[in-house]
């Protein structure tokens, strides 16, 4: 679906983006992550063919961007970063706009502007204007923009930003709808987002590729192993032992001791399999009351040592 | 028709009436123009609207800049260029149909003087020829400020840089042709002075006089800026 070939572009002398090289498979909700700065929001313009790449070949459906830039605006639904909209226009009027560009013939058109007016929930707002509406929704009149001709191909930049938790779940809950019968590359900083709502995730650090693949696939090979935290009644110093018998347990740390006699540890391990069912099984064995068991996603941890401390995934 | 360029016009046309200012504008055009040209008219005893036409280009000075500032850079200023461009829309597209609208607003301008040519046939009995050849020129002028304006909103986020850049050239493009500055510059350079400026061209406009020569020069002055723009648009960040 998109192809993307050692692309490289610069501003003047700086370097935004630094031969990047990925791929996105139809149907596949991809998480583009990074910290600010990283070259995301240049790469979805390029892909766009807003601007074309100083270097390198990218393709959309097996068309060239610089090649037929026209066939790809076609297929193609984007939300720029920080969702500009013409803050003049009546939000009727804006979408009529949109689906009469998009060539939404005249029998279909008013259908499909109610359709999207009810996916993204613009009810209430259609006879307004853009600059009366909430940051929300403001960034669903952009969602219902990029929506219009129900693209096979969705790229969103930055879709939550600046949304309060409650919108932010809704939004992140329509991409992933949207996410089962189309495309999606996912731009954004934000883990959580991620998370929730992408197949496979792309990490990029100033220009360049630094990791990719599902984020626990991520954070295993960032930081070469899990962590499990446990708490369990009992004699610490037993506890402790017991837990460095089982396999894959590289250390056992006592963590602090709560009321009742309850110990807290963590565990470092080294295989992907999942030990809690051993922990609970040692406990039940051994009598030791099992208060709380849970590996801790370290993708936090693995996207701030990507970043920052510069490991390549080469 | 889903032609983009029709698209682009419609909408943009739309929001030129749909602001207040597009009326303040249309208004005191109207009322400044009239009172000039009524000023002096009942003295002359001649029903012609050779005055209303020569001072046109001094009027649009101000006038068209304030048409086309917005046009380009505000895009730039919302972004908005960045959807509208993703959009299967290509840059010519974009700016034909962006242009179209000013000028389509500028002729609406223009051709709501009518009142002056009935006034005109009430008092006296015009020769329509002229008043025909001087709305044509006028018409082209407006045009041609208009591609300049479009071209400097382009190179800019800011509208007010935008205006105050655009009457700032077309100002130029006036005095270049002026007699008082015409006799001053070594003669050499005379005639490729009165040859650029608009003034020239417009003397004959103004007469009612439709030349073909005029009518080119506006055309291939619409023609570079309209290029210029289109060029300008390659510059995004």
């Amino acid at each position: 679906m998109i192809e993307v070939e050692n692309i490289s572009k610069s501003y003047g002398n700086t370097l935004a983006v630094d031969k990047i090289s990925f791929s996105v498979e139809r149907g596949e909700v991809l998480g583009f992550l990074g910290p600010n700065g990283a070259g995301k929001t240049t790469v979805m313009k390029i892909l766009t063919c807003f601007f074309p790449p100083d270097s390198g070949k990218a393709s959309l459906f097996g068309h060239d961007i610089e090649e037929h830039p026209h066939e790809i605006k076609r297929l193609i639904g984007y939300l720029p970063e920080n969702n500009p909209l013409y803050d003049d226009m009546g939000v009727y009027d804006y979408l009529n706009f949109i689906a009469d560009i998009r060539g939404i013939d005249k029998s279909r058109k008013q259908k499909r502007i109610a359709e999207m007016v009810e996916i993204c929930g613009l009810n209430k707002e259609i006879f307004k204007d853009i600059y009366e509406l909430s940051k929300g929704n403001r960034q669903r009149v952009g969602l219902a923009q990029a929506l219009m001709h129900s693209p096979d191909i969705l790229l969103l930049d930055e879709p939550t930003s600046g949304l309060d938790p409650n919108q932010i779940v809704e939004i992140r809950n329509l991409i992933k709808e949207i996410g089962r019968e189309k495309t999606v590359l996912l731009c954004t900083h934000i883990l959580s987002e991620v998370e929730a709502a992408c197949n496979r995730t792309i990490i990029i650090n100033e220009g360049r590729v630094v990791a990719q693949g599902t984020p626990e696939e991520i954070a295993q090979k960032a930081m070469g192993n899990l962590v499990v935290y446990t708490t369990l009644k009992g004699d610490p110093g037993d506890i402790s032992e017991s837990l460095s018998g089982i396999k894959g347990v590289i250390s056992v740390k006592h963590l602090r001791t709560r009321e009742n006699d309850r110990h807290q540890f963590i565990l470092s391990i080294n295989r992907n399999e999942d030990i809690c069912e051993e922990i609970f099984m040692l406990a039940r064995d051994k009598g030791y009351v099992l208060s709380q068991l849970h590996t801790e996603s370290s993708f936090e941890k693995a996207f701030s040592k990507l970043t920052r401390g510069g490991i390549r995934n080469e | 028709m889903n032609n983009p360029v029709l698209c682009i016009f419609r909408k943009e046309l739309r929001s030129y009436f749909g602001s207040p200012i597009a009326y303040i504008f249309i208004t005191l055009f109207l009322v400044v123009t009239s009172y000039l040209f009524f000023m002096d008219y009942f003295l002359m005893e001649d029903a012609n609207m050779r005055s209303y036409f020569s001072f046109l280009p001094w009027i649009f000075l101000l006038f068209v800049p304030a048409i086309s500032m917005r046009l380009i850079a505000e895009e730039r200023r919302l972004n908005t260029i960045e959807v509208i461009l993703t959009l299967p829309v290509s840059d010519w597209q974009f700016v034909f149909g962006k242009y179209l609208s000013a000028l389509a607003f500028l002729i609406i301008s223009i051709l709501l003087s009518f009142p002056i040519v009935i006034v005109l046939y009430y008092t006296g009995k015009p020769d329509i020829g002229p008043i025909i050849g001087g709305y044509t020129g006028t018409v082209f002028m407006g045009a041609a400020y208009l591609s300049i304006g479009m071209y400097i909103s382009s190179i800019t986020r800011n509208q007010i840089i935008a205006f105050i850049v655009t009457a700032i050239l077309i100002l130029f493009f006036l005095i270049i042709g002026l007699p008082m500055l015409l006799f001053s510059i070594p003669s050499w350079l005379v005639p490729l002075f009165r040859w650029m400026s608009f003034f020239d061209h417009f003397i004959s406009v103004s007469r009612g006089v439709i030349d073909l020569r005029d009518i080119l020069y506006y055309i291939s002055v619409i023609f570079i800026f309209l290029i210029l723009t289109y060029n300008s648009l390659k510059n995004r960040t």
